[in-house]
């Protein structure tokens, strides 16, 4: 669609719409108290990595773009958080993502719940930057999403069934809102949608090395960003996988491929890679990095660069 | 599509079921010789016996895992332990304590603290410096018994 076209047609919508929908007042004042209550957490029992809650370092994985417990841009079948069967554990994070034309902002917070259920609020801020202003929507205008999500584990354990072949298989949704639905009614898409998957996770101790498949029924574009359905497809199913190695009890590296939909015939989508690395500098303080790869967003191309999150949990 | 997903939760509700029957207790030492050379980075049976000194030191640390060595025969917990590493991992030595599950039975032990037997293990290893992918073939053995070591 023509960057005039699209002004156009979002005069159109902003115009005819409600009043741009109020996001939830509370979600950041609700980050900021998670983040800050699970500090005390953090401060106890430093010794050498022991804790209260008691899963093994890494074994809850990281927290992905949309607030599961996962890898970067996987949800995995773990459950969130170091509570083991009989206890809750939870963990806060924020990513930045900066690629060539654009920033991705993310923060969330998860509960894990008798290593059973996990269930989080993530908030993203995609900034278009220039991109934004060649559209028409403005210089740096931001597009925003809040995700609910929640999880349940329904068989297996990814680390103590070493001994069978099955892996630790759960159940998930994501639930997603998007702060601007003007911009993405213009383009055809609906403004909320929710994804749902199924996760399967398994660890080779014998090989020191994580696998996840991940297969998502989804009709978000560009993860939600850019809305729900579109003139060009509606919901499909989408397959995603995580492969990490652990090269020592506290550092593992992986690589993670997310396939997308491609739903909006004005612009193109295509699947999303990256390879990582990961650092638990505490049982509280996880640290990633990685590459990423995401492919064409909207009118610009070749989207890569890097993408570093804190988590903080316990 | 909904035969396939009703099909599906049954498949797994049976196998979740089948996971709660009480199967036959494990084999507590399965030898496997494939894993000889994971014994040489123990430093074979001396290493292994130096290890579980080491290990039990801080088992008897740990708040979580100490009320359960405290008051035990330690001397003969590590000798018990070292050979059954040392069987498992291929070496020439016997066995000769019970299995999991009755060398467990009535501690209540949960999860969290077996887990934290796991941690301590590991940091053991990690202080006599064996090597990583050496420490997860051992404890990929190990992990399985914990479910006879868990109470239901």
């Amino acid at each position: 669609m023509h960057p005039t076209a699209l002004r156009a047609a979002y005069d159109r919508q902003a115009s005819s719409a409600p009043a741009r929908m109020s996001r939830p007042g509370f979600l950041r004042p609700l980050f900021a108290c998670a983040a800050l209550a699970l500090l005390p957490f953090g401060a106890h029992a430093q010794i050498e990595g022991r804790s209260t809650s008691d899963k093994l370092l890494l074994t809850a994985g990281v927290s992905q773009v949309e607030g599961a417990a996962g890898g970067g841009l996987v949800p995995w079948g773990v459950i969130g958080g170091y509570g083991t069967r009989d206890q809750f554990g939870g963990s806060a994070f924020a990513t930045r993502v900066e690629l060539d034309d654009y920033a991705l902002d993310s923060r969330g917070v998860l509960f894990g719940i008798f290593d059973r259920v996990e269930v989080s609020i993530a908030q993203q801020r995609f900034d278009t930057r220039a991109v934004g202003a060649a559209l028409g929507l403005g210089r740096g205008f931001t597009l925003d999403q809040d995700i609910y999500g929640a999880k349940l584990r329904v068989f297996g354990d990814a680390v103590y069934d070493q001994d069978r072949w099955w892996p630790q298989i759960s159940i998930g949704v994501q639930h997603k809102r998007h702060g601007d639905g003007a911009v993405v009614r213009s383009l055809g898409a609906d403004d909320r949608g929710t994804d749902v998957y199924v996760a399967a996770t398994k660890l080779y101790l014998a090989q020191s090395m994580l696998v996840n498949v991940t297969l998502r029924s989804t009709d978000a574009n560009q993860l939600g960003l850019l809305g729900f359905g579109g003139d060009d497809g509606g919901r499909s199913l989408q397959l995603e996988g995580s492969v990490a190695w652990l090269l020592s009890r506290r550092f593992a590296v992986g690589a993670e491929y997310r396939g997308k939909p491609d739903n909006l015939s004005a612009v193109d989508e295509q699947h999303a890679w990256d390879v990582f690395a990961a650092w638990t500098l505490s049982k509280h303080l996880a640290l990633t990095l990685a590459y990423v790869d995401l492919g064409t967003i909207a009118i610009a191309d070749d989207q890569r660069g890097w993408y570093g999150s804190v988590q903080v949990g316990f | 599509m909904r035969t396939l997903m009703l099909g599906a939760m049954l498949a797994i509700g049976l196998a979740a079921h089948a996971q709660d029957a009480l199967p036959p207790p494990m084999d507590p030492a399965p030898a496997d010789p494939a894993l000889r050379p994971v014994l040489d980075d123990f430093g074979g049976r001396e290493g292994l016996g130096a290890l579980m000194d080491d290990f039990m030191v801080i088992l008897l640390e740990d708040p979580r895992t100490q009320p359960f060595f405290e008051y035990s025969d330690q001397a003969a917990v590590k000798e018990h332990l070292a050979d059954q590493f040392c069987v498992i991992l291929g070496g020439d030595c016997r066995y000769e304590g019970r299995d999991m599950r009755a060398a467990h039975k009535g501690m209540e032990l949960r999860q969290l603290e077996f887990n934290a037997l796991v941690e301590d293990l590991q940091i053991a290893m990690e202080r006599r410096g064996i090597p990583f992918r050496a420490q997860n073939r051992l404890l990929a053995k190990l992990a399985p018994m914990q479910r006879d070591m868990i109470e239901k």
